[in-house]
């Protein structure tokens, strides 16, 4: 007995390997705030950086558009309708096409493996770096569109938004390459999200006799909404944050203009193209940007968050 | 009677026809500009590959004919992934694995769940602003202004939740029993999350982790004001403190040159980026498609 009492107590751990687990667990912890605390380092070190400028213009800086470092005046209106108007147009490009693609290989109308290459082509879409895309924007699609943006402009110029004669790089072309960007994002999540209506549903709908794209328009994709729109919202943030294709198609002008075919600018583009160069009263004009970039992109993102948590449960 | 037969001309048959019709395009217009985009890439900047464009320095543009090669942005580009791979990894998988194994769904690991996926959303610029307030412009390291090492941090910022979501989501697909099994004979945690959750992990977590590498590589934004540019050669490990050429940052520059020379040469460095980032990309989908078909026999 008294043996076998012994046995037991020398069956505890040793101190020192309790120490090892006890000290790995915190570490982790540690490791896995750091999330947190870059987060909050970005949101402070740009809020405080721009507070110069923030308590100097103030929410005139959003709606004014002159950006003369000279005379030291700055507003970004420019760049902020430029954030806005391409990355809105741009999505409400690419959300038929790529729920359009989506549903194609959702469906069985080619065979699994053909649906599959389809699949991993656009995905791969999503791989290539966007200065890749500039550089192929600049010296390829340029070109190529520039005949159509003349056409453009003869018959629709009395649009405000084809108003003025096309210049070599303009937002139209920001907005055509963004498409080609946000389209493997919108369309994995929408075949994603179409994935996962279950059959039952669409069986129910043959069953009563509605065609293939009577049971698509009314079941399967209502089903699927919440998951698209988080999708879309997520093209949306990347979209409003892209620079670098953005900024070597755009033209980079800070002269405003309602018109697609002018060159425009963008938060980031701006950032991208000053940054480097930029002193005084001009980096915190720069850094008072970059913090509504930032907002905007963050606002996005949690509301698509927010999306997901709250309808992904439905089904 | 007649109702009993498919009918061609029916408003149905003919508007499903057309929506299918109409779906076929949707993807034709998806598909076409990666096979125009690659095919270009592969056509042009493979014409100007030399075994020069390897080992020279880049000509400064000018009215030179010659644009010289890539070699400091190629290492510069292989320098600053390495950097940012040694910062984003180990935090990362940390991470994850709290997250995975000893996060019981309370509000911290919701909290750090959810800043994941924002800071995944935060534009790539604001990491580079992110350091240039907190690196660059503070000189903080050793006094040096732009360097590798800056850019190395920024795109760290980037790989970080890429790293942390395929840790957790890797480790969370370990069956539990293997966790019970090796607690029950006595292992402790981290013997069993060493030795046991994480080998069983490792494929799909390298996968993950190689694919984010792969993106990294291919970021500007947060380089262009942090690792900045050079023309010169990488010659010892205090180079690390000054300015440092990427491949990124070589296509942004040399692309808005007027002359023809340096145009060539960021068509060159497309070619080798985006044929290394494909080529990583397709690699490491056939393996995670033939270990699901491992798995599922």
């Amino acid at each position: 007995m008294e043996e076998k009492l012994a046995l037991f107590k020398n069956r505890k751990r040793f101190g020192i390997e309790k120490n090892i687990d006890i000290i790995f667990k915190n570490t982790a912890l540690v490791l896995s705030s750091f999330v947190a605390i870059i987060l909050l380092g970005i949101v402070l070190v740009v809020f405080f950086q721009s507070f110069e400028s923030f308590s100097r213009y103030g929410l005139k800086f959003l709606v004014t558009s002159e950006w003369n470092p000279v005379k030291d005046e700055y507003g970004a209106f420019t760049a902020i309708y430029g954030t806005l108007i391409t990355s809105f147009l741009s999505l409400l490009i690419t959300i038929p096409l790529g729920v359009g693609t989506a549903i194609f290989i959702t469906e069985d109308f080619v065979p699994k493996v053909f649906r599959e290459i389809i699949g991993s082509f656009v995905e791969l879409l999503a791989a290539i770096p966007s200065v890749v895309l500039g550089l192929w924007a600049i010296f390829v699609m340029e070109p190529f569109f520039r005949a159509f943006f003349v056409f453009l402009h003869n018959f629709f110029g009395w649009v405000p938004l084809f108003s003025s004669e096309p210049t070599g790089r303009n937002s139209l072309l920001a907005i055509l390459i963004l498409v080609v960007m946000l389209l493997p994002i919108v369309t994995s999540i929408a075949r994603d999200s179409l994935n996962q209506v279950p059959k039952k549903l669409r069986n129910a709908s043959y069953g009563i006799g509605a065609s293939r794209w009577k049971t698509i328009f009314s079941v399967i994709l209502p089903a699927a909404l919440s998951g698209i729109m988080a999708g879309v919202l997520l093209a949306l943030g990347r979209a409003m944050g892209e620079t670098m294709a953005v900024t070597m198609i755009i033209g980079n002008s800070n002269a405003f203009s309602w018109s697609l075919l002018s060159p425009g600018y963008t938060i980031s583009s701006m950032l991208a193209n000053q940054f480097g160069e930029a002193d005084g009263s001009q980096v915190s004009s720069l850094f008072y940007a970059a913090f509504v970039l930032m907002i905007l992109s963050l606002v996005v993102n949690i509301f698509a968050q927010w999306l997901v948590k709250k309808f992904s449960l439905k089904y | 009677m007649n109702s009993l037969f498919y009918q061609k001309n029916s408003s149905r048959n003919i508007g499903d026809k057309v929506f299918t019709s109409l779906s076929l395009i949707c993807v034709v217009i998806s598909i076409l500009p990666l096979i125009f985009l690659v095919t270009y890439i592969l056509i042009k900047g493979g014409a100007q590959i030399t075994p020069e464009l390897f080992t020279l320095e880049p000509n400064p543009p000018g009215d030179d004919l010659d644009a010289g090669g890539i070699n400091p942005a190629l290492i510069g580009t292989l320098i600053i992934t390495t950097i940012a791979s040694i910062i984003a990894i180990p935090v990362g998988v940390g991470g994850g694995i709290y997250l995975a194994e000893y996060s019981k769904g309370g509000p911290f690991s919701r909290f750090i769940r959810f800043g994941v996926n924002v800071l995944a959303g935060v534009p790539s610029i604001i990491a580079g602003v992110f350091i240039y307030a907190l690196i660059v412009s503070t000189k903080i390291l050793f006094g040096s202004m732009y360097s590798g090492l800056a850019g190395g941090m920024a795109l760290s910022i980037l790989m970080l939740p890429t790293v942390i979501k395929t840790t957790d989501e890797g480790l969370k697909l370990v069956p539990n029993e293997l966790r019970y099994a090796s607690l029950g004979v006595g292992a402790s945690m981290y013997t069993t999350i060493l030795k046991i959750t994480l080998p069983s992990a490792f494929r799909s977590i390298a996968t993950g982790v190689v694919l984010g590498i792969a993106r990294a590589a291919g970021e500007t934004a947060p380089l262009i004001f942090t690792a900045l540019f050079s023309y010169y050669y990488i010659t010892g490990f205090g180079d690390l403190f000054y300015e440092m050429g990427s491949l990124a940052v070589l296509i942004y520059n040399f692309a808005l040159e007027p002359y023809d020379a340096q145009n060539k040469l960021a068509w060159a460095a497309s070619f080798i980026l985006v044929l290394s980032i494909l080529s990583v990309n397709i690699f490491s989908r056939i393996l995670a498609a033939l270990t699901e078909k491992t798995k599922r026999v």
